[in-house]
């Protein structure tokens, strides 16, 4: 197997007097297939650490690499193409863009890879029949309900096939049903072979995962349990 | 194994960023029709007071283009001295002889008053001249009958007269239907019945026969012992030549005392008052420029507020793909078209302004394209700049401080 995130030394320093020091020296390797969360409490690290895992902000040293490309040194240009192309987001506030369609909001994950609209839409529709929407294309964000909101933001994650599945808090806007079919969709992703990095605060949403867990801006332990 | 390929730029399609900027815009309907609003107002002032002008002057033009530029008037001036002089008795022919010359009609102050009766007290003139004119004058002048006829070769001697537009209306006739009479008293007081024979238009080359009652020179004389020196000469001459009548006018009317007349151009006032206009409109085009410039201050402020609203919508795009570049282009997008909406919303605003009070007047209606093009260009270019700061603050927001939750 290789390695789709390979973090070593990472070192995130906010500025300040003193600088805070939000990584503390952290080394990570995911493999290509693996479904991994990153638990610990609040003010852990865990959201810097997905910061940049995601590519939304680089170490102050050591080094990310994202599917195998070294982000430190990249432009603002290739570094968000990274993000647009290898990384696929879901956060807990779904962040669906309202005035568009479901359909236009899955599409939108296209959008900076200059595919042309027309093959854009076609591959936002297939992504909502996967994610069981197909029914909801033209609805309007405010016109879904949590779960299915959360769904489509996944289809918006997956359309352009990225490397890397980066879930922050997926259920932390849901009920416990909802909740529980994110993650059993999560799972079905990955047993299809999708990588999935899941950061959460939540430690019965990571049993049965490989666990990383986060404490003062450092890994403490890193539990990998095989699936049954 | 390190992967050496240098991964793609991000990119997006123009006319996704065109899009994604009309999808801001859409997203909050009301919010845009009031920011486009500002702009519309500043753009449809612009271009309703060009286009006003413009078809003011082109009615202007017309009205010069009909009545012709070859009308000279020549009228005494003042002697070395100071006193009024006059013009020769000869002046009339002798103008006719010069060559490029096809006109020439003179005009003379009588010291009478005309009146609707004698009941009318003597005093009451209605600022009337009675002037003895010659029977081409109205043609020379390129004057026109509001109705009735002018005086001809074979009235010069009769008691009949023709009323100037004003002088008609001051004296109350509005028609020839009832053969009206006016009562034109000589200096001396001695009276007569003159029969209304002809109303002329407003004659624009020759302002002073609008209020004037015009009589025939025999009669003039017989009545009021009015002299057959003219006070106001106009000679008609090919327009191309007028420069070289000119130059030889005084001299041949008057030669032995050519400096003590006055000669001008007629239609130079007409062209003047065309130059003049100018003046006013830039004074109205600086006032419409400023509404303007408080629309692009609108649309600035709306921007920001709309970048402020839409932090996670940046950070959400960003983690999508989009560079900062991207951001920038999609905030400029927005605000130019919302700019290019209201531009287009006031041109046609103004243009419909120009239209229904060029109608109105009874002027030609003349929207320079122009004036619409640079309107349009203008509003784009004010709502770019308008976009600029908010786009900017735009695009160096944090990725990972804009997708956060406040």
């Amino acid at each position: 197997m290789s390695a789709v995130l390979e973090l070593t030394s990472v070192v995130k320093e906010y500025p300040g007097a003193p600088p805070i020091r939000a990584l503390a020296g952290v080394d990570l390797r995911v493999e290509r297939g693996e479904f991994v969360a990153i638990v610990g409490p609040s003010g852990s690290g865990k959201t810097t650490l997905m910061n940049v895992i995601g590519a939304l902000q680089r170490p102050t040293t050591g080094t990310v690499k994202i599917d195998g490309v070294a982000t430190s040194s990249l432009s603002d240009s290739r570094l968000s193409a990274v993000r647009g192309r290898r990384i696929g987001f879901v956060f807990q506030q779904f962040h669906l863009i309202e005035g568009m369609s479901a359909m236009e909001n899955v599409a939108d994950g296209l959008l900076y890879a200059a595919v042309s609209r027309r093959q854009r839409l076609r591959r936002a529709a297939e992504m909502l029949a996967a994610v069981g929407l197909a029914d909801r294309a033209t609805h309007r964000p405010g016109k879904l309900s949590g779960g299915e909101r959360q769904r489509v933001a996944i289809a918006r994650a997956l359309i352009a096939d990225p490397a890397i599945v980066l879930a922050d808090e997926p259920t932390g806007n849901l009920d416990s049903a909802n909740g529980a079919a994110i993650m059993s969709l999560l799972q079905q992703l990955n047993a299809d072979g999708r990588t999935i990095v899941l950061i959460t605060h939540d430690r019965d949403l990571a049993q049965a995962l490989r666990q990383v867990t986060m404490r003062d801006g450092c890994i403490v332990a890193d539990s990998t349990v095989v699936a049954t | 194994m390190t992967e050496l390929v240098s991964p793609a730029r991000s990119r997006l399609r123009p006319a996704d960023g065109v899009r994604v900027g009309f999808v801001g815009l859409r997203t909050r309907p009301l919010r845009t029709l009031l920011t486009a609003l500002g702009i519309a107002i500043g753009i449809a002032s612009m271009i309703s007071v060009v286009g006003i002008s413009a078809s003011s002057r082109a009615d202007l033009l017309a009205e010069i283009d009909s009545l012709g530029t070859g009308l000279l008037r020549a009228a005494p001036g003042q002697s070395m001295f100071g006193d009024q002089s006059t013009l020769p008795e000869t002046a009339k022919r002798t103008a006719g002889r010069i060559g490029p010359v096809t006109a020439a009609a003179g005009l003379t102050y009588t010291t009478a008053t005309v009146r609707r009766s004698p009941y009318v007290d003597a005093g009451i003139t209605g600022g009337i001249a009675v002037m003895a004119v010659d029977s081409n004058l109205l043609d020379t002048v390129r004057g026109s009958l509001a109705s009735g006829r002018f005086l001809n070769q074979t009235s010069p001697d009769v008691p009949v007269v023709v009323l100037g537009a004003d002088a008609a209306a001051r004296l109350g006739i509005t028609s020839l239907d009832r053969h009206p009479r006016v009562w034109i008293t000589g200096g001396d007081g001695h009276g007569e019945w003159f029969a209304v024979i002809g109303i002329a238009a407003k004659t624009p080359l020759a302002p002073e026969l609008d209020s004037a009652a015009m009589i025939g020179y025999g009669v003039a004389d017989e009545l009021y012992d009015t002299t057959a020196s003219p006070s106001t000469l106009f000679v008609r001459a090919d327009p191309d030549r007028v420069p070289d009548v000119r130059a030889v006018l005084a001299r041949t009317v008057n030669p032995q005392s050519p400096n003590e007349v006055d000669i001008s151009r007629p239609s130079d006032a007409l062209e003047a008052r065309a130059k003049t206009d100018a003046a006013l409109r830039n004074l109205l085009l600086a006032l419409g420029a400023v509404a303007l410039l408080v629309g692009g201050v609108g649309i600035t402020n709306v921007m920001v507020i709309s970048v402020l609203e839409r932090r996670a919508e940046i950070g959400v795009r960003r983690a999508l793909g989009a560079s900062r570049r991207h951001i920038l282009t999609q905030f400029l997008a927005e605000a130019g078209l919302l700019s290019v909406l209201g531009g287009v919303a006031g041109c046609t605003l103004g243009a419909v302004v120009t239209a229904v009070y060029a109608n109105s007047r009874g002027w030609v209606v003349d929207v320079p394209i122009a004036a619409l093009a640079g309107g349009a260009g203008v509003a784009l270019a004010v709502g770019l700049l308008a976009g600029v700061s908010p786009a900017i603050r735009a695009a160096r927001l944090d990725p990972a401080e804009a997708i956060r939750p406040v």
